[in-house]
């Protein structure tokens, strides 16, 4: 099978006031891949996969996205684009439910022209809400205040809100900080099923997720990609294993 | 989020529209002309309430709304003679005019930015209006009066057509807040408040939104002034002051911001609560202060926020 380029990042540099966050990065991801990003705190990941994702504007670089410039483009553009970040830290609407929570993200596609816009909310979007929420296995739960579900729930609802927007590519920032290790289990059989129908592009620092989850991993120390290959590659690899596994 | 709560909102609205048509055959003359005041300033804290109770943004210059609308009526009548009804509509157009012009000023700013920008506009609103003070007649004001008839023979100076006028604008008011919020895009202004980051990698452009808000809220004033300044008489520059912004601040706060009914209920009861306390004492001003603070501090979400967590939890 023929590996099609679905993201392609250049010479991705991001400078604050004197520290080089990223330094003259060049990244790429394949259609249907799971792809890690591991590196020591500092390292760059969070500063790379916001430009990915448009929350960080890059100093100089290019971005292209399904052959397309996207370097220019807003973060809501690139959700609407299919680019879809989740927050590293849970990032929901507290007071709202499970099921408005991820409706917010459901109808984001329907509000197109003024109509789509002031449209109640019809039966078929309520449907996806509860589709999203079953595939998370958060379907019990719809009704619930975000801000009260236990933490492993409100990261597995953050994915949901991300499954909702239809992603090309979908960013989990750390996803499995702060869960219990059957929650991580869970959660790495979720990731498999995501990766089904769009890329997956993860910051982990569990390296037993990332060595048994991913298909590729990049590797970063000090703004650099240092080293760049399969699980087996990654772990044999003599400098991931000086900066990174401190070996 | 069924559908039955939001038909059951939906009677409970229509019920209210009902009542308060219905009101005006029972109430006395006094209390008549009251409820026709308390619908007009529901109308400004209706819209009020669109920016602070759902989309989370503190204005205190919504006075520069209010007195747009009103100096559309009051510049009109006064120097071009026009009659009632097209002079509303000037009203309406000058009140969404300021509001988008002041729109564009306001999307770069949230939080206490807004809060200052909103300020410092209404205040500049106010000085240019006192400066012009040959076009506006300055804090004299201008004195509407002797206006031809809206339609047949109901004169503007009829009680009733007053009251029925005002009651168009405030059905008109609260129906559009009802349907606003219960839309898809009243959700996008509810997750503004909650997170505006992450409404932004849900794929909404927030500031866009932000400023749809500003213009339906600062339009809402804007008639609520123009109908003011018709059914009232009058126009002067202190209807701009930072005292008149802080007054739909403090209805929707009474009321219960982020509730379709709680201008309505905040207006009625502070408009009551003045009235009645200003008939006991001339130091009204202290009776009131304190009812203000024994309702934030037993009622912190307004009346119509506590009876939503209380009692009635699918109130819109």
């Amino acid at each position: 099978m023929a590996a099609v380029t679905l993201l392609e990042a250049k010479g991705l540099t991001r400078r604050y006031s004197g520290l080089l966050a990223v330094d003259d990065v060049e990244f790429s991801l394949e259609k249907g891949e799971i792809h890690a990003i591991i590196g020591p705190n500092g390292a760059g990941k969070t500063t790379l996969v916001g430009m990915i994702s448009g929350r960080v504007s890059p100093t100089s670089g290019t971005i292209n996205f399904r052959g397309e410039d996207v370097t220019s483009m807003s973060a809501p553009e690139r959700v609407m684009a299919g680019i879809v970040y989740t927050f590293q830290v849970t990032s929901l609407f507290k007071p709202l439910t499970a099921a408005e929570n991820v409706r917010l993200a459901v109808q984001r596609r329907q509000m197109t022209g003024f109509a789509g816009k002031l449209r109640a909310g019809d039966a078929r979007v309520l449907e996806r809400v509860d589709e999203c929420l079953a595939r998370v296995g958060l379907a019990g739960h719809a009704d619930r205040v975000a801000a009260e579900l236990p933490y492993g729930h409100q990261r597995l609802l953050e994915v949901a809100m991300g499954l909702a927007l239809e992603p090309e590519l979908l960013i989990l920032d750390e996803p499995t900080q702060g869960l219990a290790p059957a929650e991580i289990v869970d959660f790495m059989a979720l990731v498999r099923k995501v990766a089904e129908t769009a890329t997956v592009l993860i910051i982990e620092h569990n390296l037993k997720v990332v060595l048994e989850l991913s298909e590729r991993i990049t590797v970063m120390d000090q703004g650099r990609v240092i080293a760049e290959g399969s699980p087996d590659e990654i772990e044999r690899h003599p400098a991931v294993q000086r900066a990174y596994l401190g070996a | 989020m069924s559908r039955p709560t939001s038909d059951r909102a939906l009677i409970l609205h229509l019920a209210v529209l009902a009542t308060l048509l219905l009101l005006q055959l029972v109430l006395p003359a006094y209390h008549h002309t009251n409820v026709a005041r308390i619908m007009v300033y529901a109308v400004l804290a209706i819209g009020y309430n669109v920016l602070l109770g759902y989309t989370g943004l503190l204005s205190l210059g919504h006075a520069m709304f209010f007195a747009a609308g009103a100096y559309g009526v009051g510049l009109t009548v006064h120097w071009l003679g026009w009659g009632p009804l097209a002079a509303l509509a000037a009203g309406i157009v000058t009140g969404l005019a300021v509001s988008a012009l002041a729109a564009v000023v306001l999307m770069r700013t949230t939080g206490v930015a807004f809060l200052i920008v909103t300020l410092m506009l209404a205040q500049a609103f106010q000085l240019t209006a006192q400066y012009f003070k040959d076009l506006t007649l300055g804090d004299n004001g201008i004195v509407i009066a002797d206006l031809p008839p809206v339609a047949f023979d109901w004169s503007i100076a009829d009680p009733s057509v007053k009251y029925n006028l005002a009651w168009l604008a405030f059905a008109f008011a609260l129906l559009l807040s009802l349907l606003l919020v219960r839309s898809p895009l009243g959700r996008v202004l509810v997750a503004i408040r909650e997170n505006e980051p992450r409404a932004r990698m849900l794929g909404y452009e927030t500031a866009h939104y932000r400023v749809f808000a500003i213009i339906v809220s600062g339009g809402l004033a804007g008639l609520s002034g123009a109908l003011y300044a018709l059914l009232f008489g009058y126009v002067g520059t202190s209807m701009a002051s930072l005292q008149n912004s802080t007054l739909p601040l403090l209805w929707t706060l009474l009321g219960g911001p982020g509730t379709t009914l709680g201008p309505l209920i905040g207006t009625g009861f502070m408009f009551y609560l003045v009235d009645i306390a200003s008939s006991f004492t001339s130091s009204y001003l202290l009776l009131v202060g304190l009812a203000l603070i024994a309702l934030t501090l037993w009622l912190p979400k307004g009346i119509a926020g506590k009876l939503r967590q209380r009692w009635v939890p699918w109130l819109p």
